[in-house]
């Protein structure tokens, strides 16, 4: 990243470098921002690009001088083309082995070839991951089915449309086929754009034998330079809890759609649960939520999921019991049904016991390192998740750096998404060769895939409130509805909120969240602004087409009202 | 407890519920002052009335009045401070209204759907369970003096509440207590209900502990409340083109959808109607809406035989040939190919189109001959060929299979020598074609002759079809037939 921003300073200095791949001298910022800070002027967004990149050089160069003083990088041969997979350096049978290709290796693998590295990745299991294989992929096959079936299951809707539609029936073979065929399909993809570049993919277990050492399958051993683990994370499943696959089911057996039941719990009302049970409502089964905490979808703002409950949960056949835990969980046989025991999340007394057809559990994620040889390199696991600094370096268990081995993606769990994983890859990618970088946890963006969507970047009202009170500044927020949108309004879809959160000082934007007809795309607009640090009072004059659903992102801009209309430089980014 | 100033005073003096609920957006709108008269409030605590209204809030500075998206909780629910209660759209959102009292929900006054101005009473709040009878008392002579329409749940509730919902439940052959039924694993007598089961149940006021389940381990289907509350199912069934996989061992076989059903007999399989079928199906429920009546007609059809033996060569099929006699009949009595559209008047069709009934890949459709009258026999006929191929190839355009006017039924090749059409909607009458057979016939003057006789049977919409205008216009359908000349002009 650093480098292609690097392309937006020449205009405005004469002593640009020549290549854009070629790193530039630690200096050179500081003598090019003053004069393209004033050149750029009339650049409007752009220039902040500047500020904040200039700002961003602090990040790993200096962390990196304080805590790994005895190792010094040798210089990088960055002459390679970008489409040949490099040569290693004499020593090392790779620059790069990642072990893991999720969405997250995957990423990073690409990068690195760009960058001219000789890099494998080592899979024990199948190339794509959770992501392709049992997440992200094959549900958006899964929902793709129930937002058309709820589309044609509203009378009301298609009344109003003027449209006529009997009966709508579905095959529960061919929705489940939809899903698998994607995820083969998106694998294929996967697989083969890292062979046509030449990454070695490498198959079997990845170990790691030691520093710069891996085993993989029986006993290949390979040396690399630098090492990524990219091992993900499968469901995790709370004590007490049977899970047989068939009646009680993870997200990993769910998206096979092998049973569609009549009845079904899902524990937790996260992502997964909520996107699940989208799913089932729109097959006809209903729902039960079992929730820990007090309230449905605990992780988004408050607001939002207040409204997600009066537009995704209440008018569905869907019921909840929240503040409770399911203690135990026994899958339906003997002619029983599947029997889930619940207690109060505080008091734990037993509380209530459901009887329902099947239970899913959607309880969250746990990060996979089983056999990765953690041990070998003095690492231990904090809650499962292998512990690392803000640039993804993996800490040992006396807080000390483990030279060449970085951690990306759920295994790492700073924030549990695909695109953060591949972001977070890349970011290493880019240290491994020479820039600085620092992955902005805040402008990742995040989805749940529900009819309608549900979008989020930055931080939810009550943390940006916390901030502010910490920090001392103040925090307003702006809204605007769907239903004053002519695109959302001509679709007969004009349920939906956008919310900003924002500094009136300086019109910095904290958080964007968005429920509402593709409010999963919609949000990027929010997170490129957030990334490239640009302002509201910028932004706002950026033009939307009209008519466009963009327009409600547009509104949302220009009702926030910001102190000082001159724009200042984002304050420097902040990793989570 | 806080209560304003303002509405105490009312409230002293009228002994009148006071104002207690406030947007989430502009908590305590209409607390002015920030304590009330001490004596006052202990005045007001010893009247008896604990009746709160629920007032339409201010959401915006511009919003004169709201509309009810919906009400959160329905009458009867108790309510804990801070809940949600009720959504109201404002000219600019809808906003989640929360109550800041703990109590139940005695009365909707403004249903769902409906507006009242900024300030005027939306619902009663009551703090006991004894309060509920009078603020519902309150909430009728509230809507009678307001503009709004008496508020129907109301009264509906306080019906539903005293029958016993159970005897509606028309399913006696079901062995008694829930938990006889085999799986039921909880002793306790608890009732276990679905999700929707239990919406349902809320909805129309049916109390769910004393419904008898008939789902799976005897749980309270939605079809289970849906019979106790006499309503017909209204959930969208989402048909799952095949029977649920094997694949959870556990997994029950869903009971008969409704309740009055009997139980599918072991074996059976259930196929779903096609897109045409349910056509059909829906086509033939609406015709029960008809008041219909049948006329039948003897017709000689030597002389048409005759004149078929010869066109046939031409490439004439039958079906033109009657489809051009009921034409030209038609042509002499308007009001037989007229529609009844809204009961209340005759809609004349200005063409004469003879759809065709045809049986045709498990399904049924009618291919339109239109303007039959005009078109000569060849043209028709040929014309009819068209039809049948598009028919086949499920090409037929709309215009081609609905726009008839009177439509002809021929079971004759089957040998069936009469039967009786149900008439489609949307048209006056219908004529169901039997066979043509050899029949002895005595004429006038006492000599027999064997005579093909064919006996047709017209249904017709006798809200505009009488009987003399159907026996009219069967005895010049049976001139044109036996002497067939005509029909070749």
């Amino acid at each position: 990243m650093q480098s292609s921003l690097s392309l937006s300073f020449s205009p405005g200095s004469s002593s640009a470098a020549p290549a854009p791949r070629s790193r530039l001298p630690p200096d050179f910022l500081h003598i090019a921002a003053p004069q393209t800070l004033a050149s750029l002027r009339f650049y409007g967004i752009r220039r902040e690009v500047l500020g904040f990149s200039s700002l961003r050089r602090f990040g790993c160069h200096f962390s990196r001088r304080v805590h790994v003083v005895s190792h010094e990088r040798p210089p990088r041969r960055l002459s390679a083309s970008a489409s040949d997979n490099g040569s290693a350096s004499k020593s090392f049978d790779y620059d790069l082995v990642i072990i893991g290709a999720g969405v997250g290796g995957h990423g990073a693998a690409l990068h690195a070839v760009e960058k001219g590295l000789k890099t494998a990745i080592i899979e024990g299991d199948v190339v794509g991951g959770t992501c392709v294989n049992r997440g992200c992929v094959p549900s958006k096959a899964l929902l793709a089915v129930s937002g058309r079936m709820r589309e044609l299951q509203n009378d009301h809707h298609l009344k109003a449309l003027g449209l006529q539609v009997d009966a709508a029936g579905y095959d529960r073979k061919g929705v489940a086929d939809h899903a698998n065929n994607l995820a083969t399909k998106i694998r294929n993809n996967l697989t083969n754009s890292m062979k046509s570049l030449g990454v070695d993919i490498l198959t079997g277990v990845g170990t790691i034998l030691g520093p710069q050492k891996v085993k993989y399958g029986k006993d290949n051993v390979v040396t690399a330079r630098d090492i990524i683990v990219a091992t993900g994370s499968v469901p995790f499943v709370p004590k007490g809890i049977q899970v047989d696959g068939k009646t009680v089911i993870t997200s990993d057996h769910a998206l096979k759609l092998e049973f569609i039941p009549d009845w079904i719990a899902i524990v937790g009302s996260g992502y997964i649960g909520l996107e699940f049970s989208d799913v089932y409502t729109a097959l006809g089964s209903e729902v039960t939520f079992v929730e820990a905490l007090d309230q449905l979808m605990p992780g988004f703002d408050p607001e939002i999921s207040k409204l997600a409950q009066r537009v995704l949960i209440n008018p569905r056949n869907i019921d909840y019991h929240t503040g409770v835990f399911a203690s135990k969980i026994t899958p339906a046989r003997d002619g029983k049904p599947v029997t889930i025991e619940l207690i109060d999340a505080k008091t734990k007394e037993p509380k209530d016991t459901l009887e329902v057809d099947a239970a899913l559990i959607a309880t969250g994620r746990a990060p996979f390192t089983q056999g990765l040889g953690l041990e070998n390199i003095n690492v231990v696991t904090q809650r499962g998740f292998i512990p690392v600094d803000e640039c993804m370096r993996v800490v040992d268990a006396n807080g000390n750096l483990v030279p060449h081995l970085y951690c990306i993606g759920d295994a790492n769990g700073k924030m549990m998404l695909a695109h953060a994983a591949s972001a977070q890859g890349i970011s290493v990618v880019e240290q491994v060769t020479g820039n600085d970088h620092v992955l902005n946890h805040l402008s990742i963006p995040a989805a749940c895939f529900t009819h309608p969507e549900i979008s989020m970047v930055g931080l939810t009202e009550p943390q940006a409130r916390e901030k502010a009170q910490k920090e001392g500044f103040e925090v307003r927020i702006a809204k605007t509805s769907f239903k004053a949108n002519t695109k959302a309004l001509a679709e007969n879809e004009g349920e939906g909120l956008a919310k900003l959160i924002y500094r009136p000082d300086n019109g910095e934007i904290l958080g964007v969240h968005i429920l509402g007809l593709h409010a999963a795309d919609l949000i990027h607009e929010a997170s490129n602004a957030i990334a490239l640090g640009t302002r509201i009072q910028d932004i706002k004059y950026a033009v939307h087409a009209h008519p466009t659903l963009s327009e409600v992102i547009d509104e949302l801009f220009k009702s926030a009202k910001v102190h000082s209309e001159v724009s200042s430089p984002a304050s420097e980014p902040v990793a989570v | 407890m806080a209560f304003s100033p303002l509405s105490n005073a009312a409230t002293s003096a009228t002994a009148k519920p006071t104002l207690s609920f406030s947007s989430s957006l502009y908590p305590w709108p209409r607390r002015f002052q920030s304590s009330a008269p001490l004596p006052r409030r202990r005045r007001f605590v010893s009247i008896q009335s604990k009746i709160r209204e629920i007032f339409m809030p201010a959401l915006s500075s511009t919003m004169t009045e709201g509309k009810i998206v919906s009400w959160v909780k329905s009458e009867g629910d108790v309510l804990s401070k801070g809940e949600s209660v009720v959504v109201v759209e404002s000219d600019k959102a809808d906003m989640d209204v929360e109550t800041f009292y703990d109590g139940i929900l005695a009365a909707i006054v403004v249903p769902e759907g409906e507006t009242a101005p900024v300030g005027a009473p939306i619902g009663l709040l009551a703090e006991t369970e004894d309060e509920i009878a009078e603020a519902k008392a309150k909430a009728a002579a509230k809507s009678g003096s307001a503009s709004a329409p008496p508020s129907p749940t109301k009264t509906e509730a306080d019906t539903t509440f005293d029958t016993p919902a159970v005897t509606a439940t028309p399913t006696p052959a079901i062995p008694q207590p829930p938990r006889a039924t085999p799986g039921s694993s909880k002793p306790s007598g608890k009732v276990v209900a679905t999700p929707f089961a239990k919406k349902l149940a809320k909805q129309h006021k049916v109390d769910i502990n004393k419904l008898v389940g008939t789902g799976p381990y005897g749980r309270v289907t939605p079809e289970d409340v849906e019979a106790a509350a006499g309503i017909k199912p209204s959930k969208p069934a989402v048909p799952a083109a095949q029977p649920a996989p094997v694949a959870a061992a556990a997994a029950p076989s869903k009971p008969a959808g409704a309740a009055p059903l009997p139980p599918p007999l072991p074996g059976s399989t259930v196929v779903p109607f096609t897109t045409m079928q349910a056509a059909v199906s829906k086509n033939m429920m609406e015709s029960l809406t008809v008041p219909t009546f049948r006329v039948g007609y003897p017709v000689l059809t030597d002389a048409l035989d005759t004149l078929y033996e010869k066109v046939k060569p031409k490439g004439v099929t039958m079906t033109a040939l009657l489809a051009k006699a009921a034409a030209m009949a038609l042509a002499q009595h308007p009001v037989v190919n007229a529609t009844c559209k809204d009961g209340k008047s005759f809609t004349y069709n200005s063409s004469i189109n003879i759809a065709v009934a045809v049986a045709i890949n498990g399904g049924l459709i009618t291919p339109v001959l239109q303007d039959a009258d005009k078109l000569d026999l060849y043209l028709l006929s040929q014309k009819w060929k068209e039809l049948v191929e598009k028919a086949r190839s499920k090409q037929l355009q709309p215009h081609e299979y609905n726009s008839g006017t009177f439509t002809l039924s021929n079971l004759g090749m089957f040998g069936v020598d009469r039967f009786d059409a149900i008439l489609p909607p949307g048209q006056g009458a219908i004529m169901a074609v039997g066979a043509s057979k050899p029949t002895v016939v005595a004429d006038a003057d006492g000599f027999f002759s064997v005579k093909s006789k064919m006996l047709v049977n017209v249904t017709a919409d006798h809200r505009i079809i009488y009987g003399a205008d159907l026996a009219a216009f069967l005895q010049t359908f049976s001139k044109i037939v036996q002497n067939p000349e005509s029909l070749t002009l």
